[in-house]
């Protein structure tokens, strides 16, 4: 799996998405969707509990930057991670029984829709503390470039966690050591109840690293074919030892912020307009049809693949048994 | 077929809400996310989407319905060309329908704060005063409120403390009053705002930092530490640090390992900090409003379950009550039972169950964990001779621990049974349901220990 840097730049593919792509990203954009619109359901009815926050409306940030990325990469989020976790091939039926609190689910139950990790597919988490995972995909970088084992990590974060300080120190390090890292920023414009303008002294985000020589990238983030070709050229960046870049992905997220957001902070009608206008998945769908990739027929049967899909997953979460109790104790330290 | 919409839960803490308004009517049709209804939560007014598609056939709980539990059938939705079959209940629309499958819980009345048989009254409250019951949460605004309305350096700054109105709800209404130079939204920054507020206390004012939860506090505890609690003695006595850092602390509901730790002791080992962690709602007033004119560093324990019980709290014009004073809030004379902040409430109820089998047992709420009001403590052990100590937190190196240590230390000829400890579990904060409860002390834990120290 491990390949050296000079073959994976070698063969790292740039620019545009080819068109027998775009149908799968499409799927997986519709997975993520429907995936969550259950998880909301499953929380009203109370089979999840604490915090759940969807990612609905930034679907094609993760799956272009995943489409940009190759295997043996690394991905490190925060707590909006179900779409990570379905992008980076993570069964969803482990997913949601995690989300239900199972034996069956990634952390055995014990982590909750915060915090899910798989070795297998190079996904580290799934933080709870705003901004901690800056650092920690930095350190993924470092090993990375440690071992010369030319992989590349991308660490997402939002535009409020930007205004942490651990975000700084890292960018710091990253750029002083050439760090193979690229940093999604996922510009939903809320942190929270915040609007980006009322917490940010320098809104642009991609410019937050202008003082680290840090170069970086606005980028349509609900546009997927966009996502990947900006993806492309800044995995190759770091991948190539150039160090650092920004990826500033101006994205929405239509949902509270979690479960529990009356969300008074912005009218129905801005919410409405991004669904109605620039919607990741509406938007490439007219794409599908306009450049005759997919017919309606097509759609109506991926509709229905995916519909029992994310059914087996919820079927899973809810059949799968409560941890037993002995989990209470275990996995405090390894042996 | 047609499917029931359920009154959904809209927070982690959400047993039950009022439906506020119905914002479709019967035979409107529905689209996934329109807005049908608002809805009233433990914590704020909830905008309830649909999640399919239909005709809104029926409306089963009208709006300005009260307590409507989670889960309970609300509407029914039919799809293309379904009608919904007669109900048989007189024709009327309004009753919750009877289901055979799974019976429909008549709304009730809140459950109510565990409240012991008898509290004793606080010393510190003129007899005679009148009480007003109100929440927590009311009597921490109440505090706020009262004394940014006596003192102009007073301020409160934090995570959407402003314009949300507190992530919790705490500081609702403070923006409206006090207006944006003193009611402060910040990035989220914890080191640096917290800083920030120390600066600003050395530069004459009086900050409230709230954090939105004590997880986050982490971030920012070298401040907290090293600038706040220790430059007065690091200048020789010339650098006070008239500050308060307040906010949830402990394990809220189902958030997991990062989101649900206690610090009590985390702050409690800290000399130049004063540690609050009140239970009821006039100690959290009369201590909050302490804390801000005290001229040291307070860490200030909340707890966001507790935020929406309700307790009488008394009706002065300045209802302030001394730090550092622990509380006897009911005789007994078998055992001693020490507890504060949430735990107060299985420890309360441990109290009436054992009184049931004939043990009598003092409850202390500490209320103050630093300075330790070991006085209190000592003197209900010599008399009962047997104590147990309850917190929500780890075992290792805990309040428990230090209470049994200084029981042991002074009054070690008293003892009849060894100093017990009930806490929280030494493993961190499982998300899973039936983890989460068994690694939370529980009323039974509590219950055994008393029996164990009375050898019963
Ligand atoms: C250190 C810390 N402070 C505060 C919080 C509470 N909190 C959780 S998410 C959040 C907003 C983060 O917004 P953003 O980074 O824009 O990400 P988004 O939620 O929009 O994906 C806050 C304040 C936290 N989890 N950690
Ligand atoms: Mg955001």
């Amino acid at each position: 799996m491990a390949k050296s840097a000079k073959d994976e730049s070698a063969k790292a593919p740039t620019g545009k998405a080819a068109p027998e792509d775009l149908l799968g990203f499409y799927e997986r954009m519709l997975l993520i969707r429907r995936f969550e619109e259950r998880a909301g359901q499953l929380y009203g009815m109370g089979l999840i509990g604490g915090f759940c926050h969807l990612y609905i409306g930034q679907e094609a940030v993760v799956v272009g930057m995943q489409a940009a990325i190759e295997q043996g990469d690394q991905v490190i989020t925060a707590y909006r991670d179900h779409g990570h976790m379905l992008s980076c091939g993570m069964d969803p039926r482990g997913v949601m029984a995690e989300l239900t609190g199972r034996i069956g689910g990634y952390s055995k139950g014990k982590g909750g829709s915060m915090h899910m990790f798989s070795r297998e597919k190079d996904f580290f988490g799934g933080h709870g503390i705003v901004g901690a995972q800056v650092p920690i995909g930095t350190g993924l970088a470092f090993s990375n470039r440690y071992r010369e084992n030319g992989r590349v990590c991308l660490t997402y974060f939002g535009d409020g966690a930007a205004n942490q300080g651990q975000v700084y120190e890292s960018f710091n390090m990253a750029s002083l050591w050439k760090l193979p890292v690229v940093y999604v920023i996922e510009n939903n414009q809320y942190a929270m109840g915040t609007a980006i303008a009322r917490s940010s002294s320098e809104t642009h985000l991609h410019r937050r690293g202008v003082s680290f020589n840090i170069p970086g990238e606005e980028v349509d983030g609900m546009d997927v074919e966009t996502v990947l070709d900006a993806g492309r050229g800044a995995v190759a960046h770091a991948r190539e030892g150039k160090g650092p870049i920004i990826l500033e992905m101006m994205t929405y997220r239509y949902r509270g912020h979690s479960m529990s957001d009356p969300a008074k902070y912005r009218t129905r009608e801005e919410v409405q307009d991004i669904r109605e206008k620039r919607d990741p998945i509406d938007h490439l769908r007219e794409k599908l049809i306009a450049r005759k990739i997919a017919t309606e027929a097509d759609f109506k049967a991926l509709d229905k693949k995916i519909k029992e899909q994310v059914a087996r997953a919820v079927e899973f979460a809810q059949e799968s048994p409560e941890p037993p109790a002995e989990e209470l104790w275990r996995d405090v330290y390894r042996a | 077929m047609p499917t029931d919409i359920l009154m959904p839960a809209l927070s982690p803490t959400m047993e039950e809400g009022t439906i506020s308004k119905w914002l479709v009517g019967e035979g409107d049709s529905v689209k996934a996310g329109d807005v049908i209804a608002e809805i009233e939560t433990d914590k704020a007014t909830m905008e309830m989407e649909a999640v399919d598609e239909g005709t809104l056939a029926r409306i089963l709980v009208p709006a300005g319905t009260e307590n409507v539990k989670v889960n309970t059938p609300i509407a029914t939705l039919t799809g293309e060309g379904e009608t919904v079959p007669q109900r048989t209940n007189g024709g009327g629309t309004k009753a919750p329908p009877k289901r055979d499958d799974k019976p429909t819980p008549a709304p009730q009345q809140a459950a109510p704060a565990p409240q012991p048989a008898k509290v004793a009254a606080d010393p510190d409250i003129p007899p005679g005063t009148e009480y007003v019951t109100i929440t927590v949460r009311e009597a921490l605004r109440e505090a706020m409120a009262e004394e940014m309305r006596r003192d102009d350096t007073v301020f409160l700054m934090g995570e959407e403390v402003a314009q949300y109105q507190g992530a919790y709800k705490i500081s609702q209404g403070l923006l409206e009053e006090f207006g944006d130079r003193r009611v402060i939204d910040t990035p989220i920054t914890e080191q640096g705002f917290a800083g920030l507020g120390v600066g600003a206390a050395f530069g004459g004012l009086r900050p409230i930092v709230e954090f939105m939860t004590f997880n986050f506090a982490m971030q920012a505890i070298d401040q907290i530490i090293n600038s706040a609690g220790k430059t007065l003695y690091m200048s020789g006595g010339q650098m006070g640090c008239p500050i308060v850092f307040r906010g949830p602390n402990g394990a809220a509901a189902r958030v997991a390992a990062q989101h649900s730790q206690n610090y009590a002791s985390w702050y409690a080992h800290v000399p130049g900090l004063k540690v609050i962690a009140p239970y009821f709602a006039s100690d959290a007033k009369g201590l909050l409003k302490a804390a801000i004119r005290d001229p040291n560093p307070v860490i200030f324990l909340e707890n966001e379950i507790c935020y929406g019980r309700s307790f009488p709290v008394p009706k002065l014009e300045d209802h302030v009550l001394p730090i550092g004073k622990a509380r006897v809030v009911r005789e007994g004379r078998h055992v001693t039972l020490v507890s504060f902040s949430i735990t107060m409430g299985i420890t309360l109820e441990a109290a009436d169950a054992l009184a049931g089998e004939g043990i009598e047992a003092e409850v202390i709420d500490l209320r103050t964990l630093r300075p330790l009001d070991t006085e209190t403590v000592i003197e209900s052990m010599k008399k009962t001779n047997r104590i147990v100590t309850i917190e929500e937190g780890w075992p290792v190196c805990g309040i428990a621990s230090e209470i049994a240590a200084v029981v042991t230390e002074q009054a070690f000829d008293f003892l009849d049974a060894p100093p017990m400890r009930v806490t929280g579990k030494d493993v961190p904060m499982p998300y899973a349901a039936n983890l989460e409860k068994l690694a939370l002390p529980a009323l039974d834990e509590v219950i055994a220990a008393a029996k164990a120290v009375c050898y019963r």
